[in-house]
């Protein structure tokens, strides 16, 4: 049998103008102008659209009279796309538009924003937002290993300064950071600092995936889906986010490893391993995310992420290169599920060379995740350039 | 510092359901309820219809000692919501039984808190009627 996926290729991405409020647009009209964009950017017209993602890429099939279309009501970033090359690799579409956006849904920041906030009736009386479930998981990690706040902090003020230099950043222009830096803004759930954490922001994100005999249609550089997985432990913030938490097919595989079986599925399917891997387009919701995310990976051993993040690895220029827009630190954070689409967009970006900053250069396989060990979940996906 | 305390804003609070009114009836009467297995003896919570261990659907209710000890914790100082008062303690207990709860630690400075500290639950009456009364926990001293 074939590679699953051997048939598959995505060959538009877009990303709508970020900001920290887009006036004018509502989560409806942000993510149409992601939809046209990204079949633009495809070389394609949205009539040569036949199946859609997404509950609101809904509205891009109704306004653009492409029904009747195949449609998945898959959401939440890595399994939309992985479904959505199912469905074409299955034969049920030809074209798939995934689109999602996000605008005028949180703009009064009182409270947390409202996909930050579990309402749960277990965890929602003692004050728990994503903060504080992503740092129950890193707290646990620094008495296991002795992980400590400047291992966070560098990989905080390294996201950032992919974000400083990146004009399309929400935060473009605000630093440089230094680790100091991070640990010297306001506490807000220890050991998370402000700079440890994710913005909030708006805008929209859309890709286009094609047959792959049909890529000499398509205006840019296809990027093929080499292997991807995704690892749920249940619903995310309704229960405590406990490290140790393991089920009973593989019981080493607890909680905190959450995306290991991912990463092992997506490396078997493409016959790769960490030490392959150009371009790592972490998800990055917390700083500790990503030190986690590596040792779960296979790139370092259980333990030593902290050391990991400090040699050099994760800068421009190293062997492992870090979120290289500025992810949900510095680029955007869009809502619910925007951001959970970003780092594909972005990996699709370095694998074609088209970044105008922070460009990996020659680099031809990149690991994009979502989800994080606080929600319970952590999705993989990785893209290269050649057809698997 | 000061000392924390439960919170006596208009903080979000839970709705019993058909599955977890025997835990929240427990907590009015001053009792911490988790679940047994029939069949393998697991503790499980949150309240559920399968053994965590084994998937068995005969679970019975099964009064805690209440007592613990710390697995993980985090201080908060940007609160949820502005009902919240700041600092809070969220915090992880390893039950005796073998389960775990999430909470938030009350009857200490703040920096007090520390993985591995033993802890025992305390009820408090919240929303202003008798409906609900939420486990916190304090230091065993």
């Amino acid at each position: 049998m074939g590679h699953p996926f051997r048939d598959v290729a995505i060959v538009g991405v877009h990303n709508t103008k970020q900001a920290r409020v887009l006036e004018g647009h509502d989560s409806q009209s942000i993510a149409l102008e992601a939809g046209l964009g990204a079949v633009a950017d495809a070389g394609l017209e949205p009539r040569d659209i036949d199946g859609v993602v997404g509950g609101i890429a809904s509205n891009f099939l109704f306004q653009s009279r492409i029904g009747p279309a195949w449609r998945s009501m898959s959401p939440l970033g890595i399994p939309a796309v992985i479904e959505g090359a199912m469905a074409i690799a299955c034969g049920l579409a030809n074209n798939v538009l995934i689109a999602t956006g996000e605008a005028g849904s949180y703009r009064q920041h009182a409270s947390t924003a409202p996909w930050t906030r579990p309402t749960n009736e277990f965890v929602a009386a003692y004050g728990m937002f994503t903060a504080a479930e992503f740092a129950l998981m890193a707290r646990r990690h620094m008495h296991m290993y002795g992980t400590t706040p400047e291992s966070m902090a560098h990989v905080a003020a390294t996201i950032r300064n992919n974000g400083h230099v990146n004009p399309d950043a929400v935060y473009f222009g605000r630093g440089p950071f230094t680790a100091a830096d991070v640990l010297e803004s306001r506490m807000v759930a220890d050991p998370f600092h402000l700079l440890d954490c994710a913005m909030t922001s708006e805008g929209g994100t859309a890709l286009v995936l094609t047959r792959a005999d049909r890529t000499e249609d398509t205006a840019k550089t296809p990027v093929f889906l080499l292997g991807g997985g995704t690892d749920h432990f249940g619903p995310s913030y309704q229960h405590p986010p406990v490290w140790d938490l393991g089920g009973v097919r593989r019981p080493d595989l607890v909680a905190g490893l959450v995306g290991r079986r991912a990463a092992e599925e997506a490396f078997a399917a493409a016959g790769l391993g960490p030490s392959d891997v150009d371009v790592c387009e972490f998800y990055d919701p917390f700083s500790f995310e990503l030190i986690r995310q590596f040792e779960a990976f296979g790139f370092c051993a259980e333990g030593e992420g902290g050391d990991y993040v400090m040699s050099g690895v994760i800068e421009p220029g190293g062997r492992h290169p870090i979120t290289t827009d500025g992810g949900t630190m510095s680029f955007s954070h869009g809502g619910a599920s925007v951001q959970l689409f970003q780092r594909v967009i972005r990996g699709v970006q370095q694998l074609r060379g088209e970044c105008i900053s922070s460009q990996v250069h020659g680099a031809e396989v990149a690991m994009c995740t979502g989800g994080g060990s606080g929600a319970l979940f952590t999705d993989v996906l990785l893209l290269g350039k050649d057809r698997p | 510092m000061s000392l924390l305390v439960p919170q006596a804003g208009d903080i979000p609070l839970p709705q019993p359901g058909p599955l977890s009114e025997p835990y929240w009836q427990g907590c009015r009467e001053g009792v911490l309820r988790f679940q047994r297995c029939l069949d393998c003896s697991a503790a499980t919570h949150t309240p559920a219809l399968l053994c965590a261990a084994c998937a068995s659907r005969s679970l019975e209710w099964v009064e805690s000692s209440g007592q613990g000890e710390i697995y993980s914790w985090t201080r908060v100082w940007r609160p949820v919501t502005p009902a919240f008062l700041t600092p809070y303690v969220p915090i992880i207990v390893a039950m005796d039984e073998g389960w775990f709860i999430l909470s938030n630690l009350v009857g200490c400075e703040g920096d007090a808190v520390a993985i591995g500290k033993r802890v025992e639950v305390v009820f408090h009456p919240s929303g202003g009627t008798d409906d609900i009364f939420l486990p916190y926990f304090q230091l065993v001293s």
